[in-house]
């Protein structure tokens, strides 16, 4: 690995990261294009090498995020559980079949909730 | 009720993980605060555990169909921990609002992509003969029509 690479390696993994632990999600959403951008990822590869780094950085969020007391186990295998069902799901859905409803009915989703958090219906 | 709702998020989250290489992250906070009753910065770190399972189960899929590159993956997590680290601090610091308006920001982008993605989403198409040079030279029956 040239040491540019690594350079670009560490640019996506602080980005991802800080995103990762201000939001609580995986970066996915910065890694995969970059990959592609920079790296010439094909869109498979990209989803699949993300989401490996993804464990690493969602384990460093869960470790900081801990030490300050705000982990709720029980409620995060609530949601955990069932997502691993999906996560299977999705990754063959990706191999074979059109997610298209399913990336529209996520973006709708989105709108939703973020309508929601703005107008501060639920505080 | 509520638990149902928040399951049928979480597996739809995870199908979409799957489908787009993320953790999830950003179905499972809003199902956690508005289901489940935590705060967003609670919300945050609950949705980081749920997306680790996710997360493993999607890249053994994934390796399964040959789309892991295992060097870049390790060095992008491992030279991730500043920018966790420092994403941490600032959301135990800032008002929740503030975070929450954040959130609602990052949803709106990523929900602007997934359009985008979406209407250029192009089905398995069968290889148009014309359109690459074939090799395949196999007349119907080529093999074993052994008249001796």
């Amino acid at each position: 690995m040239s040491r540019a690479d690594l350079a670009k390696l560490a640019v996506i993994g602080t980005a991802a990261g800080a995103f990762s632990g201000l939001f609580g999600v995986g970066g996915g959403t910065i890694i995969v294009p970059l990959l592609v951008l920079w790296f010439g990822y094909g869109e498979h590869e990209a989803t699949g090498t993300s989401l490996a780094a993804i464990i690493v950085i969602a384990a460093f969020g869960v470790a900081f995020h801990g030490a300050y007391g705000n982990v709720d186990v029980g409620k995060g295998l609530l949601v955990g559980v069932p997502a691993v069902a999906g996560v299977v799901i999705g990754t063959g859905l990706q191999q074979r079949l059109s997610g298209r409803t399913l990336l529209l009915m996520f973006a709708a989703l989105l709108v939703v909730v973020a309508v929601d958090l703005l107008g501060g219906w639920t505080s | 009720m509520d638990e149902l709702a928040a399951i049928l998020i979480g597996l739809l989250g995870g199908a979409v993980a799957g489908l787009m290489g993320v953790g999830g992250g950003i179905l499972f906070v809003p199902a956690l605060v508005i289901f489940l009753d935590q705060s967003q910065v609670h919300a945050e770190a609950t949705s980081l555990l749920a997306i680790i399972p996710v997360a493993i189960v999607g890249t053994w899929r994934q390796a399964g169909f040959g789309n892991v590159r295992l060097h870049h993956a390790a060095a992008i997590g491992l030279l991730s921990v500043l920018g966790v680290l420092a994403g941490t601090v600032v959301a135990n610091s800032v008002p929740e609002r503030a975070l929450e308006i954040g959130f609602a920001l990052l949803s709106l982008f990523i929900a602007a992509r997934l359009v985008r993605r979406a209407l250029r989403w192009e089905e398995p198409q069968p290889r148009p003969a014309s359109a690459s040079p074939t090799t395949d030279s196999s007349p119907a029956r080529r093999a074993d029509s052994g008249n001796s």
